[in-house]
């Protein structure tokens, strides 16, 4: 179950993401940037539709174990929050269709190191993007006090 | 049988004979004279009470009232030195001794240390924060084995770190056993690729001037370590009560300050240039270099990205944008490198994958990049901390600190109306685009906030909330916690932030926080320690150093129990093979059992609390944490965190 916080729309997500270029060590070009910005288009234009990103066909709760089994969470944090440290793109929730993502894990355009199907079925995929989906939007750090000392 | 001289009052003659018998009696140890020659050498409790006090004049002399490592402390006192640390070591009993007792254990105060790398990193981070070396202290053998992996962080660094080794070098002047196997012909070979500079007194007066030289090259840009051997016999031979040697006075070398004709090139460059970028990197070696950089950045209203080998720039001053660094970089028209380590991988982006690790320039064709770098003038070849050949326009081999008042002068001088109204659009654009960062950065800093483990953004958070009113000092890098301090810290002043271990050489956060914790207790600064565990584990005796010693300082562990660096590349190993990704935590994890930190802690009389998984109670936490350092005592808080 997606729980989007209703403050935020995903567009206002994805451009956010968009802008956070800067990371100590992963040496993203600007023109990767722009790259990204495309990837995470479609989730911009087109509000989620429940047919084309088939996350609920996902387990979630074995998504949970998965992304932490198989070593998502070292570069992405145990929610998907992402790291400038490791590069890692915050993605939970995650800011693009199944997809999209499922193509860049097998995949990746950077840094990131690339799992074949032998290594992780696409079903475990589903698994941990229905577990990302259940990750849900916190407030905006302005209304967190204690990030606005 | 060897039979001992008696002599009434040369001592030195009779030290050499002594020796020279002793020698000859191991070669015959079956004598009862060589045993008790031999027990008399080793075990100062066998001596006669009455040769002790040297009432006779028709005994052997055993006693003298000044040695050479009387003088030694007075050399070393003339260069200011306020402490020394070491793990004790025979080779350097001498010296010891005469610090304690002869030098009154004041200037310098003699710092226990359990191993010989944490005495070095102390030195390194108390350096980063005093700007002067303090003293260690290592066995030529088998301390500055010890010793060594500290030293090439201070190397890689820039540190000016100062060590002296003790050593035999007379063979015949050692006593068997372990005085052969701590005994070597050339005792700073081994860490020669990575000094500066070092020597082998052969007489006091050769041990001053040494001992002076070496303190100017440590501290003359770039500053690095350097050592210096005090033999033996040097420091233990008695020399005459009136004896009078020279102390060389100090004298510092002027910084290398860039040739005036390049400096006002690259003021050109500058001042015509519509997207300038500051790239500072271990620029500010003392306040002054952060007040450089502050008046050159708003002179231009320049985009300054603090890549954080030191505290260069304040981290909520407008023109700060650090958080901006790549796509700045690849926009501008012209980059200024201050002091940068590594200009190519900040010019540059790399690929690790199977079908190559390539590397690509982000710059733009027409950037031109200059560089003040003091490495221009100092660099070996053995160890390759120099990182990649860049192809900088304009390199100006010289010290960027000293070299920034006269490149500030010359942009002033070379700014007309024209680029005065310019230079105040692209500050306003700057300021907005720093606070909007600021925002982002506060929005990404909300992600997995109540999440357990907790999440590194909520740590710097919850420790933001308690130091901010206080007068604190960050004295550990940041990069491992995702550089979130400087996110959403407000850095201003020069020793609040002291950069990294330089070499990347785990076992240097922890002493370096105490040593930095050492400079800042004079000054009643609060230290702040965000804590590495497997950092820790390499020798966690540092932190009974900062209780036996009383050094104030909060350390927070980032404890996300594996040496997580590995981890991340083992499976990316184990990913490009499509095998075993569910293994990576076999040899990298520290789990199983976990480590309690907080028993550790307290096992070594420090405060400990913890582990700490739950973000609601780490503010309470800190809090009590916080009484007992403000009382002037350390204390560890164990917080189970996520891993970057
Ligand atoms: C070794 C570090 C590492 C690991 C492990 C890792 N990632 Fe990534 N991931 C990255 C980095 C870095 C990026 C940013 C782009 C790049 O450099 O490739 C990224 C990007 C992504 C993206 C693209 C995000 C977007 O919005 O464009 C997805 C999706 C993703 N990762 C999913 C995963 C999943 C699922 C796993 C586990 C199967 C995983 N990652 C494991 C480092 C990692």
């Amino acid at each position: 179950m997606n729980i989007l916080h209703p403050k935020r729309s995903r567009t206002g997500v994805a451009l956010r993401r968009g802008l956070a270029a800067s990371c100590w060590c992963a040496f993203l070009l600007a023109v990767t940037v722009l790259v990204f910005a495309r990837r995470a288009a479609p989730a911009q234009q087109s509000s989620p539709t429940p047919g084309m990103d088939n996350a609920s066909s996902g387990n979630a709760e074995n998504g949970k174990k998965i992304f932490v089994s198989d070593g998502c969470y070292e570069c992405h944090g145990r929610e998907g929050q992402g790291s400038t440290a490791t590069g890692g793109t915050r993605i939970g929730p995650p800011q693009i269709p199944l997809e999209g993502f499922v193509s860049y894990v097998r995949q990746p355009a950077l840094r990131m190191p690339p799992y074949t199907t032998k290594a992780m079925p696409d079903k475990d995929l589903a698994d941990i993007y229905a577990f990302l989906k259940t990750i849900p939007l916190p407030p905006q750090g302005k209304d967190i006090p204690l990030l606005n000392k | 049988m060897a039979k001992l001289k008696k002599v009434a009052v040369d001592r030195r003659n009779f030290l050499k004979s002594a020796a020279a018998g002793a020698a000859v009696l191991a070669a015959n140890p079956g004598t009862v004279a060589a045993q008790q020659a031999e027990l008399r050498r080793n075990d100062p409790l066998t001596m006669s009470p009455k040769v002790e006090t040297g009432i006779s004049s028709n005994v052997e002399v055993l006693t003298a009232d000044r040695t050479g490592s009387d003088f030694m402390v007075d050399v070393i006192k003339s260069l200011g030195f306020e402490y020394v640390c070491a793990n004790p070591g025979s080779s350097f009993r001498g010296l010891q001794e005469s610090i304690i007792n002869y030098g009154g254990n004041k200037n310098p105060e003699f710092l226990t240390c359990c191993h010989e790398e944490s005495a070095v990193a102390m030195a390194h981070g108390y350096a980063k924060v005093e700007g002067k070396p303090l003293l260690v202290l290592a066995h030529g053998t088998v301390g500055v084995q010890h010793a060594s992996m500290g030293i090439y962080d201070a190397y890689c660094d820039r540190v000016p770190v100062y060590i002296i080794l003790g050593n035999i070098i007379d063979e015949t002047k050692r006593m068997p056993g372990v005085e052969w196997t701590h005994s070597v012909q050339d005792a700073a070979a081994m860490v020669r690729d990575f000094t500066k500079w070092d020597d082998l007194p052969i007489s006091l007066e050769h041990f001053a001037e040494s001992t002076v030289r070496a303190y100017k090259i440590a501290m003359t840009p770039p500053t690095l370590p350097v050592v210096i051997v005090a033999d033996g016999e040097l420091q233990e031979n008695p020399i005459p009560a009136d004896a009078k040697f020279h102390i060389p006075k100090l004298v510092r070398a002027v910084p290398p300050v860039g040739d005036t004709g390049a400096v006002a090139e690259a003021a050109r460059l500058l001042v015509a240039a519509e997207n300038p970028v500051i790239l500072a990197d271990r620029a500010a070696r003392t306040p002054a270099g952060l007040a450089h950089l502050i008046e050159l950045a708003e002179a231009l209203q320049a985009s300054v990205v603090d890549l954080g080998g030191r505290m260069n720039f304040p981290t909520r001053h407008p023109l700060n944008q650090t958080e901006r660094n790549r796509a700045l970089v690849a926009a501008a028209d012209v980059i200024l490198g201050l002091e940068v380590g590594d200009f190519y991988g900040a010019t540059h982006s790399y690929r690790d994958q199977m079908s190559g690790r390539t590397f690509h320039s982000i710059t733009r064709p027409d950037a031109k990049l200059i560089s003040i770098y003091a490495n221009d003038l100092y660099i070996k070849s053995n160890y390759q901390d120099f990182e990649r050949y860049t192809e900088v326009d304009l390199p100006i081999a010289a010290d960027a600190e000293a070299t920034l008042p006269s490149l500030t002068e010359a942009v002033k001088h070379l700014i007309n109306d024209d680029r005065k109204r310019a230079f105040q659009a692209r500050g306003a654009k700057l300021a907005a685009a720093h606070q909007k960062a600021l925002e982002e950065a506060r929005d990404a800093a909300a992600f997995a906030w109540d999440a357990s483990p907790i999440s590194t953004a909520r740590l710097s958070a919850e420790l933001w909330a308690q130091i901010r009113d206080l007068d604190w000092s960050l004295v550990s890098e940041t990069s491992f916690v995702s550089r979130w301090p400087q996110r959403l810290w407000s850095f201003d002043k020069h020793y609040q932030f002291i950069g990294g271990a330089g070499g990347y050489g785990e076992g240097y956060g922890a002493p370096a926080a105490v040593g930095a914790a050492l400079a800042n207790r004079k000054y009643g600064r609060l230290s702040v320690n965000i804590q590495k565990d497997g950092d820790l584990m390499y020798a966690p005796g540092v932190l009974w150093t900062a209780a036996h010693h009383k050094i104030p300082l909060l350390s927070v562990m980032h404890n996300n129990r594996a040496y997580h660096q590995e981890v991340m590349h083992v499976e990316i190993m184990a990913a490009r093979h499509s095998r075993g990704i569910s293994n990576c935590n076999i040899g990298t994890s520290i789990t199983a059992p976990n480590i309690d930190y907080a028993s550790l802690a307290r096992s070594m009389g420090v405060h400990g609390e913890g582990p700490i998984s739950d973000p609601k109670d780490l503010g309470p936490a800190i809090r009590r944490a916080l009484d007992v350092v403000k009382q002037g005592e350390p204390a560890l808080i164990d917080v189970v965190t996520q891993p970057r």
